[in-house]
């Protein structure tokens, strides 16, 4: 294994597995402030102890996803040193905003929403939450303005020592490939998080335990589920796609399977990509869509991977191809999953309709899968650049770093963080169990005397 | 000029990491210890419970800065000391889930499986830290790209070719373990009362004994290590009130110690702190990391900045920015005010 691959590895195994708490941070602090304004727009002391609950799982997850999250922000510098070097003045810039503007904020407020409940009036605990919501959601901004900007780089210049420097800060916050992925991608974290409330809910239902709260999570989960899930889909995921299509025709090419330039391209369903011979395999396809989805009309020319120089073709061509089929047809089954749970759920049917029930309760960790596979996607289909169009990958990864020592500190990662998951799973699993009536977590940490 | 500024900029945010941290990784030093029932030690914990990861945003938003301000530091540093590095992150990792998770779990011989890894994971950090920093001042052997790869030790030897470890690193560990076991306690003589209170006074004593020996052996052994250390001091002798800060730092702690004045006494560690670390930074500056193989290879200021335009777009959110969250700070410790309890109500 060369040490190229071995940094590539280092930082996708562990950025993924971060990103499957935050999804669920961003996503759940949206709907905790829903359960929240309820509670004090009504008074109820149900919904306040439904906000009280999610917030004990919030607070777990939280944990995992800081512990995670502080590893990605070394490996800028410990695995990509070369990259870091020639782009930190840019890069850098959005990665430090992210500590200064949210994790200050969110660490200071989720103190106050988890621990200060009973020394704040109810509006001022309102608040906090709000605070926690807005604080996760900036940090998303951040780091995926630093993303975008690998993807679609904007705002910059080159110094003579071939150093990148920002020229506008505006420019770089409101990069538009930005602004598509942030909508996108912060709508693919309700999506998880509605899924999880709503199997939840589902689960108290079928277990016949706690079942008002269960008929309020279902009400706010299938709610919630069914705007994402019909948003992620359109506007934000056509968009993106569209915008994709512009200015990466590598990626879309390989992502669709398109291996020949055509006029009026069609939409691979399912088959199977053969980079031998350039060709689907037993493929099933939709015809004309592909070209209406990017043009708008079916008879517009989507180039295909013919056209592009071979040292230039996304470098895990299959791999790409079905992370992007994964998510799309997630993306479906769950529009279509949710449009029936909101019907039944106004003809306040669902909560006796058991296979509906279950059906979401199995659900749940579909829109992870989903939300891994979209980044696979942007990831993998921005190869073989690390700075689209600019910078090389494998001119990017720390050379001084052999292949050896990446491997050793991969493994140790590997190792730590199959820990991490069991307890993480073990520890919600039981706050789950030990269901929203109980108060034995949370404690009111410090007394002012 | 620019240069100038970031350089202190960067300091101000490691000074405020090890301040802030600083208390609660010296209350992991100690917790184990110092507390003899379980609701101390919850006591203990609960002291830091709703700050520390506040504090640990600190080390995230400087290492940010740094990356910015100055990519090659960042870029070079970063990877040349890959493997401690990386050993850091597995201990942040395993401190942080060990202390936040200790509240959701109430079975007796995990919590005190927890307890251990806090306690173990809390005082290789500072050792580390330490370690880390007498490695900056040290200086490493940079190529001619300006890059390196040190191992975790050679000879034990300071010399051209050194390990992460040699004799020199390993005083500077022991300083920070000393010092910010020191700071940890001191905070829990603000934060906690009763039996746990008096201990915590007394455990002062012997390590400020220790804090004081260790800060002249530092002292000296950089001096020999590095004898341009000197070299800005000697040029600008007002600058040392640095020295005469630390000596003074040290005075107040053991004096509003003893007179029973917590916050005053932890604030003469702060202090203490970041005049030794002023100090440290006063004594490579205009260099940010020193060769070993020859100062045409220094990592220099002027050699690592970023471009302009990036260090002006960089000046105007950060000023705003770092107002904003030193707000936010002042508003939590105030809420969070006076001695931590154990209970739950
Ligand atoms: C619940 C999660 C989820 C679901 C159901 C979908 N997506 Fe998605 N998608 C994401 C979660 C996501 C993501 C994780 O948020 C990504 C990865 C990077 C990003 O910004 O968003 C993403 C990226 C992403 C990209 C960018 C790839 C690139 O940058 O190269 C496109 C074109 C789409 N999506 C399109 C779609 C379409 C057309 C969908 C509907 C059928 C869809 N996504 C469903
Ligand atoms: C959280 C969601 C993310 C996931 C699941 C993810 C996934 C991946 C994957 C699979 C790769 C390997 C691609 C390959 O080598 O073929 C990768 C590489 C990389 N990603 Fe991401 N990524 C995520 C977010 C980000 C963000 C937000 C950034 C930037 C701030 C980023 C920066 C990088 C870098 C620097 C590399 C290594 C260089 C490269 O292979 O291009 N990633 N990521
Ligand atoms: C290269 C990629 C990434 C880096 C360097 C990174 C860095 C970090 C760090 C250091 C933390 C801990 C903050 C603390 O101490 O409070 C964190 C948490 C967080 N990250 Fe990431 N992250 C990356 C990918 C992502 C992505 C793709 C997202 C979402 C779009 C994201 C969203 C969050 C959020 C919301 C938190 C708050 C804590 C939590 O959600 O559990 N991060 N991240």
């Amino acid at each position: 294994m060369t040490a190229e691959l071995i940094h590539r590895l280092h930082f996708a195994f562990t950025v993924t597995f971060h990103y499957l708490f935050p999804q669920l941070t961003m996503g759940l602090a949206l709907l905790i402030v829903v359960l929240k304004s309820v509670a004090l727009k009504t008074g109820s002391e149900q919904w306040n102890r439904a906000a009280r609950f999610w917030g004990r799982v919030f607070g777990i997850n939280f944990v995992f996803g800081v512990v995670t999250g502080i590893p990605m922000e070394f490996e800028f510098g410990t695995n990509w040193s070369k990259f870091s070097e020639l782009s930190g003045g840019v890069i850098g810039q959005p990665l430090a905003m992210e500590g200064v503007f949210s994790f200050f904020l969110e660490s200071a407020f989720l103190g106050l929403f988890l621990y200060g409940e009973k020394r704040l009036s109810k509006t001022m605990h309102w608040f906090s939450a709000f605070m926690v919501f807005v604080g996760s959601w900036i940090s998303g901004f951040f780091i995926i303005v630093t993303d975008a900007w690998m993807q679609h780089p904007v705002a910059y210049d080159r110094l003579p020592n071939g150093q990148f420097q920002v020229l506008s800060f505006w420019q770089l916050l409101l990069n538009p490939w930005a602004l598509l992925q942030y909508a996108h991608n912060m709508t693919g974290a309700v999506v998880t998080a509605s899924f999880v409330m709503a199997a939840v809910g589902a689960f108290y239902l079928l277990d016949k335990r706690y079942e008002a709260f269960g008929r309020i999570f279902l009400k706010v989960g299938v709610t919630a589920g069914v705007i994402s899930t019909i948003l992620i889909i359109f506007p934000t995921g056509d968009l993106h796609g569209k915008y994709v299509a512009r200015n990466q025709p590598a990626a879309i090419a390989a992502m669709e399977g398109l291996f020949k330039t055509e006029t009026g391209a069609g939409v691979v369903l399912v088959g199977q990509p053969n980079e031998e011979t350039g060709q689907i395999d037993n493929p099933i396809v939709v015809n004309d869509l592909l070209s209406f989805l990017i043009y708008g009309t079916t008879k517009a020319e989507v180039k295909g991977l013919d056209q592009i120089p071979r040292d230039q073709w996304p470098t895990a061509l299959p791999l790409l191809y079905y992370a992007y089929h994964i998510m799309a047809g997630l993306g479906t089954y769950f529009t279509a999953l949710m449009l029936l749970a909101a019907f039944l759920l106004w003809r306040g049917q669902i909560y006796n309709t058991r296979w509906m029930l279950w059906l979401l309760l199995i659900s749940f960790p579909l829109p992870y899968i989903a939300n891994t596979a979209g980044w696979m996607t942007a990831e993998i289909g921005r190869q073989p650049w690390i700075i689209y169009g600019l910078m090389r990958t494998s001119e990017g990864f720390s050379h001084t770093v052999s292949a050896g020592n990446g491997l050793f500190t991969l493994i140790g990662f590997m190792g730590l963080y199959l820990l991490l998951g069991l307890l993480f799973t073990v520890l919600v699993y039981r706050e789950i169990s030990h269901g929203p009536l109980s108060e034995a977590t949370a404690p009111e940490s410090v007394h002012a005397h | 000029m620019m240069g100038f500024l970031w350089f202190w900029l960067v300091a101000v945010m490691i000074v405020g990491y090890v301040v802030l941290d600083g208390f609660d990784l010296g209350v992991g030093v100690l917790h184990l210890f110092l507390t003899k029932t379980e609701a101390e030690r919850q006591t203990a914990l609960h002291s830091i419970g709703p700050v520390w990861d506040g504090n640990e945003v600190w080390l995230l938003a400087g290492g940010g800065t740094l990356y910015f301000a100055f990519p090659l530091l960042y870029a070079s540093a970063f990877s040349g000391f890959y493997l401690p590095l990386m050993i850091v992150l597995w201990l942040l990792v395993l401190r942080g889930v060990s202390l936040e998770l200790r509240n959701h779990i109430e079975v007796g011989v995990w919590t005190s499986l927890l307890d251990g890894v806090f306690g173990f994971s809390s005082t290789l950090l500072t050792i580390f830290f330490g370690a880390a920093l007498a490695n900056v001042l040290r200086g490493v052997p940079l190529q001619a790209d300006g890059y390196f790869f040190l191992p975790l030790w050679t000879n034990w030897q300071p010399g051209p070719h050194p390990g992460i470890l040699d004799w020199y690193t390993v005083i500077g560990g022991l300083v920070a373990l000393v010092a910010l076991t020191l700071h940890g306690a001191l905070w829990l003589t603000i934060k906690v009362s009763g039996d746990l209170e008096q201990r915590a006074r007394k455990v002062v004593t012997p390590l400020w004994f220790a804090l004081v020996a260790l800060t002249v052996v530092s002292l000296v052994a950089t001096i020999a290590v590095r004898p341009e250390s000197l070299r800005n001091y000697a040029a600008y002798p007002f600058t040392y009130v640095v020295p005469v800060g630390v000596v003074a730092a040290l005075a107040c702690v053991w004096l509003w110690n003893r007179k029973a004045q917590p916050v005053k006494a932890f604030l003469a560690s702060c202090l203490y702190l970041f005049f030794m670390l002023a100090g440290a930074c006063w004594g490579v500056y205009p260099t940010l990391l020193p060769a070993t193989t020859g100062a045409d290879r220094d990592i220099t200021l002027s050699r690592a900045i970023s471009g302009p335009h990036t260090l002006a777009v960089g000046l105007a959110w950060w000023a705003f920015g770092m107002t904003l969250a030193i707000g936010y700070i002042v508003f939590v410790y105030s809420r969070f005010k006076g001695k931590a309890d154990a209970s739950s109500h």
